[in-house]
């Protein structure tokens, strides 16, 4: 997701100046993803550049509401229309440290995972406490629960890895046992 | 100072003999307090439900010792054993366990009346814990005619009915949508606040969320424990979504 689709969001809504649009903008999201005004300035100059948001005159202190254009909400209804790719998604740093520490030799996989786990639960408590702590608006519950979901389904995987770690280990074991038993050299591995 | 409403001390269980014995507990050290609720998480075979039939003597440990409320289980003669469970301890299972045959507040007040509770004060009990758990209006109806959730609360309402205070929940909400298994633990957490313990078995992460503790078991004991050393609101503010990663 870009800045510039969640504030077109905001505009569509009614016209505000830049500091509320931060604010609106942490208050909708629960504060998960923090901007700073630098941040919205930015992208309220490309916004106007590109001819999708309007300034208005500047008030008394000195200050200039912004509204969104046709082309604006134009842009905004195909960012509604469009599925989120994968791909346009951060990289997942901890299936690439799984990744690789299976392949570092003197790496405890089984103790990386647990760690991993335990801190997600931790994690899960936090939210949960939150979730527990009375209904947010909205926009702010959608927020939280899709934290929640995305922790469980960490979990889930966490307790995947781990079992076809195991399962590896064995018909690495098995594969060892036959070898030594049979004066045939193996000719397949499991790889870690 | 109260005594804890769970002690497991050092348990042990081992299932059959010799080279077929399987060690379904190892040593297990586990404490509830009232108030508390503490979640079970491990693979299959790793003992879970092994030490919730322990914790409310419906099996007897092969090596250490249970204390519910201070009474050690292991002392007790069958019939005391009996009472502790009928008084003290209350089941939640997967499913519900409710006699059909029976309306939800006799559902509710079967077990003060198998304590010997006469039925007019047992009934009236019964409505009361039904009111804590959202079921007000609905004493008279049969659990078949009930959604799965509300058959859930039920159980919930004859799991801490009378002075029962410890509450063991095998993966409560296993035949629950998702939004109405998350009802079910946040009445559980609600019973806890009010001042009950609960030990709840769960392989799901968002359920154990609702606990004060959450422990590992691997082949039958505690590897390890996750729990909150920071504020909901330090965890969102600085370490969201986006900064998580």
């Amino acid at each position: 997701m870009s800045i510039k689709h969640g504030l077109l969001a905001l505009l569509e809504r009614e016209p505000m100046y830049g500091y509320q649009l931060r604010t609106e903008f942490d208050t909708t999201t629960g504060s998960t993803w923090p901007l700073n005004v630098g941040q919205v300035y930015t992208t309220l100059a490309r916004l106007e550049r590109d001819g999708l948001v309007t300034p208005g005159e500047e008030d008394d202190e000195g200050r200039v509401r912004y509204a969104i254009t046709a082309a604006g909400r134009d842009e905004l209804t195909g960012w509604f229309a469009t599925p989120v790719a994968s791909s346009d998604r951060p990289r997942d740093e901890l299936a690439i440290k799984l990744a690789l520490a299976v392949t570092v030799p003197g790496v405890d996989v089984g103790a990386v995972i647990q760690r991993q786990r335990a801190a997600t639960i931790t994690a899960m408590q936090d939210l949960t406490r939150l979730k527990k702590a009375g209904p947010g608006d909205l926009s702010w519950t959608l927020v939280l629960e899709s934290m929640r979901y995305q922790l469980e389904a960490e979990v889930r995987w966490l307790d995947h890895c781990e079992a076809t770690l195991a399962r590896a280990a064995r018909e690495r074991t098995q594969i060892t046992d036959g070898a030594a038993a049979s004066s045939e050299p193996a000719t397949t591995g499991v790889r870690r | 100072m109260t005594a804890p409403a769970l002690e497991i001390i050092d348990v042990s269980r081992i299932h059959g003999r010799g080279d077929a014995a399987v060690h379904a507990l190892r040593g297990l050290h586990l404490t509830v307090a009232p108030g508390e609720m503490v979640a079970v998480m491990g693979p299959s075979g790793s003992g879970k439900s092994t030490l919730l039939n322990v914790a409310g003597g419906l099996d007897q440990a092969t090596a250490g010792r249970v204390r519910v409320h201070g009474q050690e289980l292991g002392s007790l003669s069958k019939g005391e054993l009996a009472q502790v469970r009928r008084r003290m301890v209350g089941y939640v299972f997967q499913d519900y366990n409710l006699i059909p045959s029976l309306t939800a507040a006799e559902n509710v007040a079967l077990p003060l009346e198998l304590d010997k509770v006469r039925t007019k004060e047992a009934v009236r009990q019964a409505r009361t814990a039904l009111d804590e758990v959202g079921l007000d209006g609905l004493y008279d109806r049969f659990p078949d005619d009930l959604s799965g959730g509300q058959q859930q609360r039920i159980a919930i309402a004859r799991a801490v009915v009378g002075e029962r205070s410890l509450i063991l929940a095998d993966e409560p909400t296993g035949a629950l949508d998702s939004e109405t298994g998350e009802q079910v633990l946040a009445l559980l957490r609600a019973r806890c606040d009010a001042g009950a313990a609960a030990l709840l078995v769960t392989h799901e992460a968002r359920h154990a969320g609702w606990a004060d503790r959450v422990v590992f078991l691997r082949d039958g004991a505690v590897v390890d424990e996750a729990g909150s050393a920071v504020t909901p609101e330090a965890f969102v503010s600085g370490n969201g979504m986006a900064g998580a990663r």
